[in-house]
């Protein structure tokens, strides 16, 4: 398939705005359709040889029509009717690449490529009349007089009429929008300008009038569109982005029937199906255990760190995560009915009212748009009075419009905001809404969860010391065959500590329990406490037993969850900013007390609930605060929502990740604390940009209402304001 | 000045033919992957047999 219906069928999608509105009836439609299109995930390729490396093997490899790989978005898109993305990311991984699958349906980024691609060629054509414009209209500044005045003004409309009417199309439909229902935004006088500029200048030069604002009326649109274009790829980069990793969860599973294992996509699934949930997924739907038995792992929803032992009877939600061993489990709500779903619908109405929240440049144009048409409308009446002129009054008001037309305040802010979010994107953060900036910039006190957003949510083996010397070998054989978190861990700090592996037989995993194998005639069991006979202890440590034979006493081995890089350093420099910091888990009082301790937090709570988060959270906003909620799980969600500006880790869940303003890609919590002083500089910058723009209008508009604003005026004043606006933004790179 | 006759017309069909340029390689997807396609001209993968 060639490139050019491999995007057919993207046009096609997107086509239809229900279809994106109903990922179910696209993902039937993709499941019978069989569209043959597999999207993977490269991360690691960087290169031309990456490139062709990949492309290679995937063509070569049987029934792939076509692979291209697209390296700004560092995927691949193969074309390959009746493969799937198992049978195809072992082919990329042969030659080295990681691959992951990615859910198709998850990225709708066509339909917002397509916008982009529209501003881009509105930009395109106004920049090239303006070009050609500017020739003329510099040779009509310079003294040209008479017919050939007249000319070079005939040929210059005839270049911006058609121009204006298609580059000015955004304006005047979202000036229209505006009007239709009582606001005045900012459009109002652009389109105003734009209109009135096009239509003296077409009268002008039809009674071979002096001036003519054509060119003043091309290059607004052209910079203005910049300004527009700006914003759209701030948002673009950041949604496309925050798609991804939605679509790395590819949302599907495995359904019991009596043919077998039949995968299906989770919006299929209707209670009463049973589905086998293998080790290490996470629970697709609500349901309940019918058969098997294992440990699920809800720090997720709960903030618990401790994987709670499950049986058949056990209730299970969906977003937690299978550890041990195979399940097969009775659906009782899937889909929109789950518990995730319905989270996710209230944290969707909770975002809703916080998108209240208006940004500067709002603030600033609702000011700004009626003050200028009351200045434009005082000097055409004051001119009209003394003069009894209509003709000069109109061509007064006018210029004033045009003058005063807010080219570098349509550029002051996405520039800004362009700058600052480029380069949190290049130290892991990603931006996925414009005012989350200058949100984060108001930000006094903020709020972190522990499990997974302070620490990794991942177990770390306190001390190698109670196992003797000549066990350890055998230990890191037995831990090394389950997948455990606390038999993983286990495994790295043996092989940290230099350890080979020794030769196990009769290795089995006793799902629920732990694994066991059999070393020198001897029985060796890793796992719970209870399965070995010794006393469970202090349950609020996690911990894991090894028995080294019948006769020998089980060694208890200790786990403390590992502190997140850049922690210590994020909360200090926090502190030292004066900001409040506390500390919110849901997890047991020791534990957060320990952290706490360690990372020098006064302000902390235990046992928390998820209502008693957000209500938290509300307190802080009563008494004046802006609160940035920094948090992981389904048991921040209705906080994430609730504070003024939230941000998740890109290993959140994704209904976590929906509800937060940032999503930190990395693993480091340090950027958090250096984005809010970013923020802060960002937010003085747009000042400094709305001061400078205002600046060439006091400067500028007296010799408008004066009357002796020539176009040559305009289109300096313009020109100027806008590239020291753009410079002063790029100061934030 | 007779000059004018013909350099306006030129230079707007010069300008012309930039633009059809432009809307061309946009139509085209070119600004769809411009990392890869500064990457993909270092590979000699086609260059003997061009791509069908």
């Amino acid at each position: 398939m060639s490139d050019a219906t491999l995007h057919d069928h993207d046009a096609r999608l997107s086509a239809c705005p229900a279809c994106d509105a109903a990922p179910l009836a696209q993902r039937i439609a993709a499941a019978k359709g069989g569209q043959g299109e597999v999207i993977l995930s490269l991360p690691t390729i960087h290169c031309a040889t990456c490139i062709t490396d990949v492309e290679r093997v995937l063509n070569r490899h049987p029934g792939v029509r076509a692979a291209r790989v697209n390296l700004t978005l560092r995927r691949v898109a193969v074309d390959a009717p009746g493969l799937t993305a198992e049978e195809l990311i072992p082919v990329v991984e042969s030659i080295g690449y990681e691959a992951h699958e990615l859910d198709p349906a998850a990225l709708s980024a066509s339909a917002a490529d397509r916008q982009g691609r529209d501003i881009l060629m509105r930009i395109g054509v106004s920049g090239f009349a303006m070009m050609n414009i500017m020739i003329l209209s510099v040779a009509v500044w310079s003294g040209a007089e008479a017919a050939t005045r007249d000319m070079f003004h005939w040929i210059s409309g005839a270049i911006a009429l058609p121009t204006v009417a298609f580059a000015g199309r955004p304006f005047f439909s979202s000036a229209w929008r505006g009007l239709r229902h009582g606001r005045l935004g900012m459009d109002v006088p652009i389109s105003l300008a734009l209109i009135l500029a096009s239509a003296i200048s077409v009268y002008e030069t039809l009674h071979s009038g002096h001036h003519a604002y054509f060119d003043a009326a091309v290059m607004l649109c052209f910079f203005l569109l910049i300004g527009r274009y700006l914003d759209y790829r701030t948002r673009a980069v950041a949604r496309s982005a925050a798609e991804e990793l939605t679509a790395l969860e590819v949302p599907r599973a495995f359904r019991v029937t009596a043919a077998g294992d039949e995968p299906v996509p989770v919006a299929e699934l209707s209670p009463g199906d049973l589905i086998r949930i293998r080790p290490g997924a996470r629970i697709p739907a609500d349901g309940e255990i019918a058969e098997g038995s294992s440990e699920i792992d809800r720090s997720l929803l709960t903030g618990e760190s401790i994987p709670v032992p499950a049986g058949p009877g056990l209730a299970l939600s969906a977003g937690e995560v299978n550890l041990t061993g195979p399940l097969v489990m009775r659906v009782t709500a899937a889909g929109r009915d789950s518990s995730l779903a319905r989270l996710t619908a209230l944290v969707a109405a909770a975002e809703s009212a916080r998108g209240h929240y208006t940004g500067l440049a709002d603030r600033a144009s609702r000011l700004y748009s009626p003050l200028v048409h009351l200045l434009a409308f005082c000097s055409f009446l004051g001119w009209y009075l003394t003069t009894h002129d209509l003709r000069l009054a109109v061509n007064v008001a006018a210029a004033v419009l045009i003058i005063t037309c807010p080219c570098a305040l349509g550029l002051a802010v996405p520039a800004v905001i362009t700058a600052a979010s480029g380069r949190l994107f290049r130290r892991g953060m990603l931006i996925k809404d414009g005012t989350a900036l200058e949100r984060l910039a108001e930000v006094d006190a903020v709020v972190f969860d522990k499990t997974g957003t302070l620490t990794m949510g991942v177990p770390q083996l306190v001390s190698l010391d109670p196992i003797p010397m000549d066990a350890r070998p055998a230990a890191l054989a037995l831990a090394q065959g389950s997948g455990h978190p606390l038999s993983q861990a286990l495994t790295q700090a043996l092989r940290e500590a230099g350890t080979e592996p020794a030769a196990l037989t009769d290795l089995r995993e006793v799902p629920g329990y732990g694994i066991a194998g059999t070393w020198q005639g001897r029985e060796l069991r890793l796992g719970r406490a209870d399965w070995m006979g010794a006393e469970h202890g202090d349950a609020t440590l996690s911990a894991s037993w090894l028995s080294l034979g019948q006769e020998a006493m089980p060694i208890r081995l200790e786990f403390s969850d590992r502190l997140r890089p850049g922690a210590e350093t994020c909360v200090a420099r926090l502190l030292a900013s004066g900001r409040r910091v506390m500390l919110l888990s849901g997890d047991a009082a020791p534990v957060v007390r320990d952290l706490a301790q360690r990372l020098g937090i006064a302000d902390w709570r235990a046992g928390v609930t998820p209502l008693d988060k957000a209500e938290a959270l509300r307190d802080l906003d009563m008494q004046g605060l802006h609160a940035l909620m920094v948090g992981d799980g389904l048991n921040d969600t209705a906080a994430l929502a609730e504070a003024h500006v939230s941000i998740s880790p890109a290993s959140a869940l994704d209904a976590a990740r929906t509800a937060s303003d940032i999503v930190l890609m990395g693993s480091d919590l340090a950027p958090v604390a250096e984005a809010l002083d970013l923020a802060r500089n960002a937010r003085r910058r747009i000042k400094e940009n709305f001061a400078i723009s205002l600046g060439y209008n006091v400067v500028a508009v007296p010799f408008a209402i004066a009357g002796f604003a020539t176009p040559l005026m305009a289109a300096l004043a313009m020109s100027l304001s806008s590239i020291s606006v753009t410079l002063n933004a790029l100061r934030l790179r | 000045m007779q000059i004018l006759g013909i350099l306006i017309p030129v230079s707007l069909a010069l300008g012309g033919l930039g633009l059809l340029a432009f809307i061309w390689a946009l139509r085209g997807r070119q600004y769809e992957d411009p990392k890869g396609d500064s990457q993909r001209i270092l590979s000699s993968e086609w260059d003997d047999h061009p791509k069908p």
